[in-house]
């Protein structure tokens, strides 16, 4: 091989990669309708990937808004601008902060999960085995994943949101003697549902989508071994990292 | 187009000209096999040399380089997926490694198939399932996990499971690794029973020549990818040939290779000697 065949050959898979990610997204797409037929699995995995990660949501969510309550209310005080607080986080968090780190921590708690439990089930001939009883695997085990997470990812954004929000109060009204009413009704006057709420949301089913893609994909399509699921799990959490903050990048851009 | 009418109907597999090649390593190099109905017809040989490959061949896993495989009429690697799942549906397959659901219980597991396909009274699956977990002596463990269970158990699981809808074709690939010879010989019956009684077609691969003796009616020997003996259990016994020699005395040299293909023993012990 010569020296420059090599990164060549690295972008050559890689540009494979996601093209045979993509076409999996279409075969997703297509098991959606036979998928129906096991809505109970479906709504089995919602309560998997959703409930499971509400303890690491609502604990990161009440710090990361305690924090912002503390460095916000410092830089506000600066311009003698305090009594703006609760607007300021209950944007930061609605537009920004409650999709993407609810979706970093959705793709480190639930992400390798679903591609761990794949890649085991591919490497057990589990997969093999439904195919063989004439069950398509694509609808029993990776559809249902897919759309728990994109059912999911909306409503854990909003639990985040929501402890945030709480976590900035406390420290804000609690602690540093913001006035109870002014945090509120600043808050209320200057969020507007559809450009704030609502786009934010947007984000978090887009998030939802792309790491359980990744993550099914990943398991999916793992080599056999125990090693391969490992890499595999590895790789979810690098790739839908990466991939949700570039979205995101462009979400926001599309979307301001 | 390979020719799909039966020499006579009593053919239920036949296969042609089998060529398969797995990473650069040629499996198959021109296996013609038959396979009757409602006999039960052993595949052996060792280890490797691709029974494993040969049935998902037949169950359409896995298409060949080239050959022909039809099974029931039906023209296996051409079969669009909707019409395999419905010849799928007629088969049971009990996989090398069992390959149970692990997120599911014995019971559930074995009716994993008929919850899937069929819209039965919850009665009449718990009776099926009992039924067929008793033909494997493991009624009692209808509520164990599969990480709960025994290589042997999870074995019997799985051979319920396989046999849970009644199929036209049973393939079972070792059913009779990891069992205690109890076990085994109740599996025995159990594979016999079901081909006598309800007429099943059964591909049985295994190593254990005295239990094949006592189920198989005929016998296929693969051996470095071509059928190297073919017959019934008494004419294989009684066969000379080198290669059902070797395989049934379970000598190391031989035709059938024992050694996967290396480099010469003693270079690679570092004799330098033997470069000479
Ligand atoms: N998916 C695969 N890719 C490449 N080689 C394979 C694959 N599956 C099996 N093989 C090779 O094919 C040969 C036959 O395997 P198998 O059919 O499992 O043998 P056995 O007769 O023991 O069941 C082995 O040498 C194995 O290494
Ligand atoms: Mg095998």
């Amino acid at each position: 091989m010569t020296p420059a065949g090599k990164p060549r050959n690295a972008l050559a898979g890689g540009i494979a990669q996601i093209g045979a990610c993509g076409l999996f997204l279409l075969s997703i797409l297509a098991a959606v309708p036979a998928s129906l037929r096991h809505i109970r699995e479906t709504v089995r995995q919602v309560w998997f990937v959703g409930a499971m990660s509400l303890t690491i949501i609502m604990t990161c969510g009440l710090f990361v808004g305690m924090v912002l309550g503390l460095q916000l209310y410092y830089v506000l005080s600066i311009f003698g601008g305090t009594a703006a607080l609760g607007t300021v986080v209950s944007l930061a968090l609605y537009r920004e902060l409650g999709p993407v780190v609810t979706a970093l921590l959705f793709a480190g708690r639930a992400g390798t999960s679903i591609t761990a439990e794949i890649g085991l089930m591919r490497a057990t001939d589990q997969l093999s085995a439904m195919e063989m009883m004439a069950v398509d695997p694509l609808a029993y085990v990776v559809t249902p994943r897919f759309l728990a997470g994109v059912i999911a990812m909306p409503l854990l954004a909003c639990v985040f949101n929501a402890l945030g929000i709480f976590g900035a109060h406390l420290v804000g009204v609690a602690w540093l003697g913001l006035d109870n009413g002014t945090f509120w009704s600043n808050m209320t006057s200057s969020v507007d549902v559809w450009k704030d709420v609502i786009n934010g949301l947007w984000k978090s089913v887009a998030f939802g989508a792309v790491i359980t893609l990744i993550a099914t994909f990943q398991g999916y399509t793992t080599p056999p071994t125990s090693e391969g699921v490992a890499y595999a799990t590895t790789r979810t959490v690098v790739f839908s990292s990466i991939v949700v903050l570039a979205l995101d990048f462009v979400m926001t851009a599309f979307l301001m | 187009m390979p020719d799909l009418t039966p020499a006579d109907d009593s053919t239920l597999i036949r296969i042609r000209g089998l060529k398969t090649v797995l990473n650069g390593k040629t499996i198959f190099d021109g296996v013609d096999l038959d396979i009757p109905r409602g006999k039960v017809t052993a595949v052996m040989g060792p280890s490797g040399t691709g029974k494993t490959t040969l049935m998902r061949h037949i169950t359409g896993q896995l298409a060949p380089d080239a050959g022909s495989v039809v099974v029931d009429g039906r023209d296996v690697p051409r079969l669009s997926r909707g019409d395999l799942f419905r010849l799928r549906e007629k088969i049971g397959y009990l996989f090398q490694n069992s390959a149970l659901l692990t997120d599911f219980s014995v019971f559930e597991n074995v009716a994993f198939p008929l919850r899937q396909h069929l819209r039965l009274p919850e009665e009449l699956i718990r009776n099926i399932v009992l039924t067929k977990l008793q033909a494997v002596g493991l009624r009692g463990a209808a509520e164990l996990m599969p990480s709960e269970l025994s290589g042997g158990m999870a074995r019997r699981v799985a051979l319920a499971r396989a046999i849970v809808r009644d199929p036209m074709l049973v393939i079972y690939d070792e059913p009779f690794v990891g069992l205690d010879p109890i076990a085994l010989n109740q599996v025995v019956k159990l594979i016999r029973m079901l081909n006598d009684t309800l007429g099943l077609t059964g591909i049985l691969v295994a190593h254990e020549f005295s239990a094949v003796k006592r189920v198989a009616d005929q016998v296929y020997l693969i051996a470095a990818g071509k059928i190297a003996a073919h017959g019934t259990p008494a004419e294989l016994a009684a066969d000379t040939s080198p290669w059902t020699r070797q395989f049934f005395g379970g000598e190391a040299d031989g035709p059938v290779p024992f050694h996967y293909p290396a480099r010469d023993y003693a270079l690679d012990l570092g004799f330098p000697e033997a470069r000479a």
